[in-house]
């Protein structure tokens, strides 16, 4: 049997037939979500899901521990390294930057590049909520609320290395336009300067967006916590003993009440109503036209960093959309690299994270990857056809000096890797897909290595050619930016919606005031 | 949205239409609706009817219930390009007041006040300035936050956050009457109607 239309899938449900569940599960499509047919539409949520299905999936999440015990311990490791991380970076300001493997020829290396590699991460999540948003693409509803959570921390471990990396910490504020005692003013004409307002009106944007859309979600929580509150239906916290040790202990804490008084707070008082929902909608669609420009120019910005120094490797106009091309890039595979483990590990995600959700993203993979292909073979083209020695050299340089292995990691990982995408059994494949995310966040990192130690080692002159070696300070800060990356991730996978219940609600047969199939709600409560 | 949302203590509210056997002033009539065709249709009649200030409330938002209800495009947009406005001329006035005016310094024999290099900073303060003009402008125009409301202390209302819809005529309409109403809503297919006392 192929794909089944969503609204035989409905008729025949009223008729009081099977539930259809094993009936959509068919080789040739999948989960049933990967229609050929262009007439048929294909499901946005599996298995017959009512309204009410989705919200108690959706806050099932957040009001209870995921099944199995690997949370807390996974928490645990992360925050580990986490703690390690930001030890690391006390050491550093205490002792200085001479503790990372930088020297006088080589100035930046893996600091700003791991602020390029989470900024561009940060990417992903803008561009899922602003840009397919305008496109009307409504698969992004089962993917934004966690590619935009993905945003805020990455842009959060971001903003560590470019402040760290001045060396005397406590005097970042002179980057803000405010009055020191030299009686000075900030350079408005520096890219760094624009960095600085670029990250963190980019930063604040992410986090105004993801807040407005959990707004509704927040108030579902405070009233699901509230009913039960009501109906005496509230149990207290109960501290177990971990093992085999029988012990455990009663706390004069009732979670529903926190949950209320917190997710109350959030909520600011949303009722849901018609008249809120249309200027909602009006602010939605302002912040994601605002949005989308903020989010080419950030990373535009960012390379302007590079682009308007005369370094020969750095100073090239192909980089504003290189960069945002490479920033989209890795971040859908952040977005792959965590939500294909999510959909095994919490049930029922897959109902809403469909194959043919991956498959879109592994598309988007597919086509980012070879933008970038092209930019680096635009490069290697203008550094030959611009006829510079010097810019040629550092091209070749990077694929043939000391840091080929580099050079070629990013070109294996980055360029060749999502080719397997060409194949629909490969996009269709969680596995392979998380695998080439993983190439191409490595690849990624490599690349914007490559960018900026390749360049740097060899400038103008032979006498001050040096190689970099990162100190352990340089990878265990690094790790820890992983760790607290993955550990507010985690936190936001415990406690926060991870789906947008009401635009997931909204693209859903039931929701739909003129369908022919509206007259039936698919539950009640 | 009005200021005595915000700061009631000022305004002395009107003496209740209607009030409840205990004394209590009546909110308004809640009528429960089970799916979205009948709510839709149901706020369709409401608006022909000519209620002036009711609701409907519905777990997401509802595609067209703008026109189904009458509702008048909201101003956001206009306050959103106030902000825009404000954040794009303040940046580029303080720019120039900082580098332009107050602390000139030659940088590559380049001129003290140019526009090119100060777009970026003031295309960014333009957008920062938008983002937060559209979330609060929003909440501010929906007369938020506000954390207690008449309607959350039904325990049927909160079902509208989950799969239920609603429609709410307040005692303060016009054309409010207890029984009329009540009857109208049942008509249009309302599967419960309760009374809503004023906290």
């Amino acid at each position: 049997m192929s794909a089944m239309h969503p609204d035989r899938i409905t008729a025949e449900r009223l008729a009081g037939l099977a539930p259809g569940v094993a009936a959509i599960q068919d080789a040739p499509t999948g989960d049933g979500t990967l229609v050929e047919d262009p007439a048929v539409r294909a499901p946005l949520v599996l298995n017959n899901r009512s309204i009410h299905d989705v919200t108690e999936i959706v806050c099932g999440y957040c009001e209870k521990p995921p099944p199995g015990k690997w949370w807390l311990p996974a928490f645990c490791v992360a925050s580990t390294f986490a703690a390690v991380g930001m030890l690391m970076i006390l050491y550093l300001i205490i002792t200085g930057i001479g503790t990372w493997g930088l020297n006088n020829q080589v100035g930046w290396a893996w600091d700003i590049t791991n602020f390029v590699f989470w900024i561009g991460i940060g990417h992903a999540g803008t561009l899922i909520s602003a840009i397919l948003c305008l496109f009307k693409q409504k698969w992004r509803t089962a993917v934004n609320r966690s590619a935009e959570a993905m945003t805020i921390f990455a842009v959060m471990c971001a903003g560590i290395f470019p402040a760290i990396h001045v060396g005397r910490i406590w005097f970042i504020w002179m980057v803000f336009p405010i009055p020191n005692y030299n009686w000075i003013w900030p350079n408005f004409r520096s890219p760094l300067l624009w960095d600085v307002f670029a990250v963190s009106t980019y930063f604040t944007v992410s986090l105004l967006f993801w807040y407005m859309g959990m707004i509704p979600d927040f108030a579902t929580l405070r009233d699901r916590a509230d009913r039960r509150l009501r109906r005496g239906q509230s149990a207290r916290v109960r501290l177990q003993a971990p093992g085999p040790v029988k012990f455990s202990v009663e706390l004069p804490i009732v979670a529903d009440r926190i949950r209320a008084l917190v997710y109350g707070l959030l909520a600011v008082g949303w009722r849901f109503s018609s008249r809120h929902w249309h200027r909602y909608e009006n602010a939605y669609l302002i912040l994601a036209g605002i949005s989308t420009p903020l989010v080419l120019s950030v990373h535009s910005i960012v390379s302007f960093d590079f682009a308007t120094s005369i370094l020969p490797g750095w100073h090239t106009t192909i980089f504003p959309p290189y960069f945002v091309a490479g920033a989209i890039f890795g971040g859908f595979a952040m977005v792959l690299l965590l939500l294909i483990p999510a959909r095994e590990l919490y049930p029922n995600f897959k109902d809403l994270l469909t194959l043919r959700h991956l498959e879109n993203m592994a598309k988007i993979l597919l086509v980012t990857g070879m933008m970038v292909g092209f930019a680096y073979a635009m490069e290697f083209f203008i550094a030959w056809y611009g006829a510079n020695e010097y810019e040629l050299y550092a091209f070749i340089n990077r694929a043939s000096g000391p840091y080929w292995w580099a050079y070629w990691t990013m070109i294996t990982c980055n360029v060749v890797s999502p080719q397997l995408f060409w194949s629909r059994a490969m996009r269709t494949n969680p596995v392979v897909i998380w695998i080439v995310a993983l190439l191409v966040t490595i690849g990624m990192w490599f690349e914007r290595f490559v960018i900026i130690v390749t360049s740097l080692h060899r400038a103008f002159l032979p006498g001050e050619w040096h190689m970099f070696f990162p100190t352990w300070v340089d990878i265990l800060i690094f790790t820890g930016s992983l760790g607290i990356f993955v550990s507010m991730f985690m936190l936001f996978m415990r406690f926060l919606p991870q789906f947008p219940m009401a635009e997931v609600k909204a693209v859903m047969p039931q929701a739909d005031p003129h369908g022919h199939n509206a007259h039936h709600n698919g539950g009640g409560h | 949205m009005a200021i005595s949302d915000y700061l009631p203590f000022l305004f002395r509210p009107p003496a209740p239409r209607f009030v409840t056997e205990a004394g209590k002033p009546v909110h308004g009539v809640l009528a429960q609706f089970d799916d979205v065709a009948k709510v839709y249709h149901a706020a369709e009649k409401m608006r022909d009817e000519g209620f002036t200030n009711w609701d409907v409330h519905s777990p997401f938002p509802i595609h067209g219930i703008e026109e189904a209800m009458g509702q008048q495009r909201t101003k956001l947009p206009f306050i959103v390009g106030g902000a825009a406005f404000t954040g794009v001329s303040g940046a580029m006035l303080m720019q120039w007041f900082m580098n332009g005016f107050d602390f000139r310094f030659v940088v590559q024999g380049k001129p003290d006040f140019a526009w090119e290099p100060f777009l970026m900073v003031t295309f960014e303060l333009g957008v920062l300035f938008s983002a937060f003009a559209a979330l609060f402008g929003m909440l501010a125009l929906n007369g938020l936050p506000r954390w207690n409301h008449p309607l959350l202390a039904s325990e049927r209302f909160l079902a509208s956050s989950d799969d239920t819809f609603f429609i709410v005529v307040e005692a303060t309409d016009p054309k409010f009457d207890p029984l009329a109403t009540r009857r109208l809503l049942e008509s249009l297919g309302a599967s419960a109607i309760e009374l809503v006392e004023e906290a």
